[in-house]
């Protein structure tokens, strides 16, 4: 057989077992019968029971002895954990229960008979069945508890022990409940190691009845631990306590073990209940503890207090401290009643062996029961005391709280209200700020002058977009266009000569409400490309910035008149993704276009695009505004290449497919910036009809109620996504661009070589 | 949203750090670290004000090609970083700043626990509750 290597508990188990099965008093062999009713009492099943048999040995030797007997505990035990049966394992599991016998009582019954000492108690049990060792004390306490509580008539253990006992009395099924517990398994606590159990007994030992004799060979409490260390009184105090003693230990002491064995009590009776629920006499005992360091029952202990008092309990600081998170409703550092016995409790709870809950149970919450100071405090899973009850919560907020809380309601309004007032959020890159300001003004004249600060705005315009225009040549173009992406400062000054011009056709033409030359809303978003149009112009010299917000600017104004540049040099790869399908056709016609720039001063053109369509730009353009980032390059390219042909070729098509993509809700005119991005792929010819849509768009979004801040955020969040790839791919183009470049370079230099070598090659 | 949050103490040690799993811890430690020097930077810059007068809210401490770091410092110089992803562009300043909030609020109650010693990491469940709350609404 295989060695078999048991703990104490263990050891004194089985040999109670075995001795109870050894009916012949043999002492070597347990008779088959009994091994095997006992077997079966363990509730498993036939063929488990005929597995461990055989592998215990008992069939090979015929019966059983004394080490087959304790094998096959072992493996009871194994099956009863669902562990598989194996040999290996007999020695090898560690922390297995002790195997559990069924007895055929019924609770009641065994409840009320919990007073009576343990034979006794057996007694009407149909076979009388060893209790674990570690049930001992656990026993001991039940029977002495059911003594104290009024419960059973058993007379009650001397009065000395009552006191201690009072809390215990808790359900008086407790005693009898938990023996039925433990031989049914039922409840989980029953499964806790004896040892758990042992704590508290000690002290109770001596009220053990004196049948109990079979157990009192097993009283060497397995453990002492436990609640005893409340009282700072070692472990040993309970020794002592135990047994002759007289229950005269001390009061505290006792009701720690009381406390102990009470919500050992408490739960196994939990078990078939609410395991968190609080027993009256639990309550009671929870409330003398309050009074001894708070007198007065609706005041407050302190955290310092119930720390030290809550560490006496040995459980780990983290337990505690998650313990404590629990039970302190009302987040004030300091616990009423409720919450202290709420903590209490879960202590208790603890040490019996339960988890600790995420949350606080129902039946903990601070409620209504005894006191009313907790009445304040809702019941609502324990958050931070803002919402519960004030009273008691900010005051004792921690010093910095308060003044986060006047911090943050008014940062919320702030924000809120910026975010009301205006359809466009106001998130301001540092170029922006032109731009928000014109987006304020926009948005409020939309609303008032629509077409007042338009109109003022056109003249300087046209005069700055012929300067942009002029600058083109000038300026690096093919630069500025290699690099759609690149947003370099060429670009900045077309995109805003672009813009200049959408913004101006858009005004002109239309007058309307003020989509006025769509100073890029300060939709904020990375894309400041948009935003910038307006300042774009007075960038001009300054190039440098928001190279991107430029190519947005640009693709807005109707008159796309830089289009034609940017296209010029980069035109072919870069621009095509970006742009898309528009581009390519445009970018053939780009270098002659250059010379044409200066021609997208011609607004008339714009003019007549801008009227055309003046609803579908504005919505197609609100649409491309979202994809402001990518198109910036795009834009910009568009704008060059827009601004003449463009302009006049397919703004229709433009503007109709524009005017299909999805309007962005009217919001802001952010959205028409970014939808110059979008159009800046789709289409190229989108520019002037942009224009004249913008004016519609806004229009239109001087209709729309601010009602639909929801969805315009909902759209402005889709649209920033929209700018995201956007931008993603703008800079990919760039990069492609460039890469295109040198290679181009390369391509020269050795032709220009090879140009060199040919003559020698003839030689 | 976030894909790291952490808490740092007066004395710039680590109270608590925590990354989204799939992402580079060691990466997102080192990131934390270097934008202490761009919170201590920001708060001498208004550390002529009254520590009232400071705003409590660093925004964004810098941004990176992956990523933007946001900073918080309260007024005992504990300080809390926020780390985003850049993809995630739909992050407003409101919800940033909704986030340190809710960090400190629950921060807070971690100091009110009597079993909290100061200058301990921290391992509060409901703390770990509220920042996964927070990275996993991102990710």
């Amino acid at each position: 057989m295989e060695s078999l290597t048991l703990s104490d508990v263990e050891q004194k188990y089985y040999s109670d077992l075995f001795v109870y099965c050894d009916v012949d008093n043999t002492k070597k062999v347990a008779s088959n019968g009994k091994v095997l009713d006992l077997f079966r009492a363990a509730q498993l099943s036939n063929d488990v029971v005929l597995q461990i048999t055989e592998l215990c040995g008992a069939t090979r030797l015929g019966h059983f002895g004394r080490s087959q007997f304790y094998i096959a505990l072992k493996l009871i035990a194994l099956a009863q954990s669902g562990l598989p049966l194996r040999v290996e394992s007999l020695n090898s599991v560690k922390d297995l229960p002790l195997p559990r016998f069924v007895v055929g009582k019924n609770e009641q019954e065994s409840r009320h008979t919990a007073m009576y000492p343990d034979t006794e108690n057996q007694g009407p049990y149909s076979s009388v069945i060893p209790r674990p060792p570690g049930r001992v004390p656990a026993k001991k306490l039940s029977t002495h508890e059911v003594i104290q509580p009024c419960v059973s008539a058993v007379e009650p253990q001397p009065d000395t022990t009552s006191p201690v006992v009072s809390p215990h009395q808790s359900p008086p099924t407790s005693p009898h409940a938990w023996r039925k517990h433990k031989r049914q398994a039922s409840g989980g606590a029953v499964d806790r190691p004896p040892a758990v159990a042992g704590a508290a007994w000690p002290p109770f030992r001596e009220a053990q009845p004196a049948g109990d004799g079979m157990w009192a060979s097993h009283s060497p409490p397995p453990v002492q631990e436990s609640w005893v260390s409340f009282t700072d009184t070692p472990p040993s105090s309970t020794l002592p306590a135990v047994h002759p003693s007289s229950a005269q230990e001390s009061t505290t002491v006792r009701t720690v073990a009381s406390a102990a064995t009470t919500n050992e009590i408490q739960r196994q009776a939990s078990g078939y209940e609410d395991p968190w629920k609080i027993t009256d006499e639990q309550r009671q005992y929870y409330i003398n503890q309050f009074k001894t360091i708070q007198p007065d029952l609706t005041g407050f202990i302190p955290g310092s207090a119930a720390k030290e008092f809550f560490t006496k309990s040995k459980l780990p600081i983290l337990e505690l401290s998650h313990i404590w998170e629990l039970s302190d409703f009302d987040k004030d550092g300091a616990l009423t009643l409720d919450e202290f016995c709420a903590a209490f409790h879960l202590v208790v709870a603890r040490k019996n062996g339960y988890d600790l809950p995420e949350k606080l149970p129902e039946s903990l919450m601070p409620k209504l029961i005894d006191l009313d100071d907790s009445a304040g405090v809702p019941e609502s899973a324990p958050e931070v005391g803002f919402s519960s009850s004030p009273v008691e919560v900010t005051p004792n907020k921690s010093p910095s709280m308060p003044s986060l809380n006047q911090n943050w309601p008014e940062l919320n309004q702030s924000n809120e209200d910026t975010a009301i007032v205006h359809p466009v959020p106001i998130r301001m890159t540092p170029s922006k700020i032109h731009m928000q300001e014109m987006e304020l003004k926009r948005t409020a004249s939309d609303h008032t002058h629509p077409t007042s600060p338009l109109m003022a705005k056109p003249p300087e315009l046209s005069e700055e977009k012929k300067l942009a225009a002029i600058k083109f040549p000038g300026s690096t173009v093919g630069d500025g266009y290699s690099s759609s992406d690149s947003f370099t400062s060429d670009q900045e000054p077309i995109s805003s000569a672009v813009t200049r011009q959408r913004s101006h056709s858009g005004t002109s033409p239309e007058g309307l409400k003020a989509v006025a030359p769509p100073p890029p809303p300060p939709r904020p978003h990375a894309s400041h490309s948009r935003s910038s149009s307006l300042d774009m112009n007075r960038n001009f010299t300054a190039v440098a910035a928001g190279t991107q917000q430029q190519a947005g600017v640009v693709a807005f104004p109707p008159a796309v008149p830089p289009r034609p540049l940017p296209t010029q040099t980069s035109v072919p790869h870069g621009h095509r993704p970006v742009d898309g399908d528009g581009l390519p056709a445009h970018s053939s016609t780009s270098p002659q276009q250059m010379p044409e720039q200066p021609n997208f001063a011609d607004f008339s053109q714009f003019q007549v695009f801008a009227v055309e369509q003046p609803v579908d730009d504005g919505d197609t353009q609100q649409d491309g505004g979202q994809v402001e980032k990518g198109v910036d390059a795009a834009g910009a390219v568009r704008a060059t290449k827009n601004d003449t042909q463009a302009e006049e070729r397919t703004p229709a098509t433009v503007n109709s497919a524009k005017g299909s993509t999805p309007l962005a809700p009217p919001p802001k005119p952010v959205r028409r910036r970014l939808k110059s991005e979008d159009e800046l792929r789709p289409d190229v010819e989108d520019h002037p009809q942009k224009s004249s849509v913008v004016p519609g768009v806004l229009a239109t979004q001087a209709s729309i109620p601010r009602s639909i801040g929801k969805d315009k955020k909902a759209i402005q969040a889709s649209i920033r996504r929209n700018k995201e790839t956007n931008t993603v791919l703008a800079r990919l183009n760039s990069e492609l661009q460039q890469q295109l470049k040198d290679l181009l370079e390369e391509r020269i230099s050795l032709e220009v070589q090879l140009e060199q070598l040919r003559p020698f090659s003839h030689l | 949203m976030a894909v790291c949050v952490a808490v740092i103490a007066k004395e710039n040690y680590p109270l608590y750090i925590r990354s989204v799993p799939t992402q580079n811890e060691l990466k997102f430690h080192y990131t934390v670290h270097t934008s202490l020097d761009v919170v201590e930077e920001k708060v001498s810059a208004v550390g002529k004000a009254l520590p009232d007068q400071r705003e409590l809210y660093l925004g964004l401490l810098y941004p990176t090609e992956d990523y933007k770091v946001y900073g918080y410092v309260t007024n005992s110089k504990v300080k809390f970083v926020i780390v985003v992803d850049s993809s995630n562009t739909s992050l407003r300043d409101n919800e940033i700043r909704s986030m340190f909030r809710k960090l400190h609020s629950s921060f807070t109650d971690v100091m009110c626990n009597p079993f909290y010693n100061p200058g301990d990491t921290i391992q509060s469940k409901s703390f770990d509750s509220i920042v996964s709350a927070m990275m996993v609404q991102s990710s």
